[in-house]
């Protein structure tokens, strides 16, 4: 009966040792497989949106993900949205469409998005009017620099949307 | 100490079993592990797939030889150095590609004499889910393999199926960011892949290819008809040199010759295609550079996801998930919804059998419909037969609960 109470305490030492060197392993193994600092570092974009054109939809890449800036023509309806520099709306978000990651493609005689992946579409604020899209476009953080836009960094006007809930 | 004989001829047989018994081990699974006779050519499918699978792994080996896994190096490594540089490098791309596209045609037709023959059932139920694992991994294997190629195809695959993860409107964004190792697909993304591709995974399958056939071992596979079958008196008379009024063959060398002899068809097939119509294998798309500023106007699976691909899509993002996810795991627990006694074929059970075809109809119809582009009435039939699929879960379990004992 001693004996087997010793034998059940070093079972029980070996088996908590090895369970947390185990757990050790686990973490050392999920921090494998986190993004790099490097990879995290890289990231801020500045677009010049001064030579933008009306209706006409530019591309631009942030963190690997392609942006969707849009000069807004008089005729589309002003949206609480909008990135607006002096008299001119700006229509600036993360070119995925947030049903699965999709780019959708600007159709600029109907001024909507359209994602051919599943059927999704938005109009010209980004707003989901079709199909399986859960929620509109999303706005990247942004910081506005007179007539530029550096993506990555929170400016007032980013925060001030972020307040309203109106980023996605 | 053992008893070794002194006089036996090193690695003669006598050596051999006094060292590692491999007298008593070829009995117990080869020459005395018993085959029913009543079946029919659908019974090898099994060897046939552990054929097709060693063919992936020799194809595997040298397409390993000169495949980069690098973002920038990948595409090239298997469009121009695999493909026009290394000697017969195209007859391994070649295989491996229809390699994986067959092996999936073999395993549902597996799957589906499983299920019409009830060899899911009493005392059967671990073959059914070793078996299920084991295409739940092949079904990881070939995704990770589809990202290496790095072509358009790869790349938005990845990106949708990634995004999965994100559990609609849970947005565990943080999630896929740490399943990618970066904001999107990328270098350490395709890494990632290729690891889980030609080292873990293939472990995983080779484990539980041991453990498929270790369920087999004493249940034994079932027959045509689901008879319980005494399968030691069977083989009583067997080895009584009573073969004609047996009811059983052994494994190796009888049942293993009928097995090489559709394994030799299936090969005709096999190389046929890898020949002269592996473009099916193929997708034109992916032989564009991954280009993450630039979808395909279609995206779509490989015809063996397209099902629960379909299932996915009419729904709205959180339903479409949960009814994905359902889909994806609803198979394993046929076992245990089938709640009757029989263990026969689907046309001696009634109302099991319109069941059957249903499903069978059903899957093939999504398949079907995850091709064509999501508009119009395809959309509706969608929704519908996506509907029909996740319904026929609880109908199997009222069906063969009203089931009369045969």
């Amino acid at each position: 009966m001693k004996e087997q109470g010793r034998r059940d305490f070093m079972g029980m030492a070996l088996g908590g040792f090895t369970a947390l060197g185990g757990l050790g392993a686990l973490y050392a193994m999920k921090r494998s497989w986190d993004p790099l600092p490097s990879v995290k570092a890289a990231g801020f974009t500045t677009i010049d949106l001064s030579a933008a054109q009306e209706n006409v939809l530019n591309i631009e890449k942030w963190r690997g993900k392609p942006i969707f800036v849009l000069k807004k023509s008089a005729d589309m309806k002003a949206d609480d949205r909008d990135v607006v520099v002096g008299s001119d709306r700006f229509h600036v978000t993360i070119g995925l469409c947030t049903h699965l990651g999709c780019i959708p493609a600007y159709l600029p005689g109907e001024k909507i998005f359209r994602c051919a992946c599943h059927g999704g579409e938005f109009d010209a604020s980004g707003h989901e009017i079709f199909g399986p899209p859960p929620s509109p476009l999303e706005i990247p953080p942004f910081k506005l620099e007179g007539t530029t836009i550096v993506l990555g960094e929170e400016g007032p006007e980013f925060k001030k949307m972020k307040d309203a809930g109106l980023i996605a | 100490m053992a008893k070794f004989d002194e006089n036996a001829r090193p690695f003669s047989e006598k050596w051999l079993d006094e060292r590692l018994g491999v007298v008593t081990l070829k009995k117990v699974l080869s020459t005395e592990y018993w085959i029913p006779k009543d079946i029919n050519f659908l019974w090898a499918m099994g060897m046939v797939l552990a054929a097709t699978f060693g063919l992936l792994l020799i194809s595997g080996i040298f397409l390993l030889m000169y495949y980069k896994p690098d973002a920038a190096l990948a595409f090239d490594s298997v469009n121009y150095t695999i493909m026009t540089e290394v000697g017969y490098g195209w007859l391994w791309r070649h295989i491996h590609g229809v390699g994986a596209s067959i092996v999936f045609l073999i395993i549902y037709i597996h799957m589906f004499t499983g299920i019409y023959y009830g060899s899911y059932k009493k005392g059967r139920e671990m073959i059914w889910i070793s078996g299920m694992l084991l295409f739940v991994t092949f079904s990881a294997e070939a995704f990770s393999g589809y990202m290496l190629p790095w072509g358009q195809m790869s790349y938005w695959a990845g990106m949708v199926i990634t995004n999965l993860f994100s559990g609609g409107s849970l947005e565990a964004y943080g999630l896929v960011e740490w399943i990618r190792g970066d904001y999107v697909p990328g270098d350490a993304f395709l890494t990632r892949f290729f690891m889980l591709h030609v080292l873990l995974l293939p472990l995983v399958i080779i484990g539980l290819i041991v453990l498929h056939f270790g369920t087999l071992r004493l249940p034994h596979v079932n027959n045509q008809k689901g008879e319980e079958i005494d399968f030691e008196e069977a083989a009583e008379l067997y080895k009584a040199g009573k073969k004609k009024e047996s009811k059983v063959i052994p494994f190796n060398p009888v049942f293993l010759s009928k097995d090489i002899f559709v394994m030799g068809v299936y090969f005709i097939l096999f190389f046929y295609l890898v020949f002269y119509h592996f473009g099916f294998a193929m997708d034109p798309v992916n032989f564009d550079p991954a280009d993450g500023l630039k979808t395909p106007p279609h995206i779509y699976p490989e015809w063996y996801f397209l099902w629960s691909y379909e299932i996915l899509r009419p729904f709205n993002k959180d339903l479409g998930l949960i009814a994905f996810g359902i889909a994806q795991v609803a198979l394993f627990f046929l076992p245990f919804i089938d709640r009757s006694p029989n263990v026969a074929p689907a046309h001696k059970r009634g109302l099991f059998n319109i069941w059957f075809w249903v499903l069978l109809v059903d899957m093939i119809v999504l398949t079907i419909l995850g091709k064509l582009p999501p508009e119009g009435i395809y959309n509706d039939l969608g929704l519908v037969s996506a509907i029909v699929f996740l319904l026929l879960g609880p109908a199997l379990f009222v069906i063969t609960k009203m089931e009369k004992k045969i």
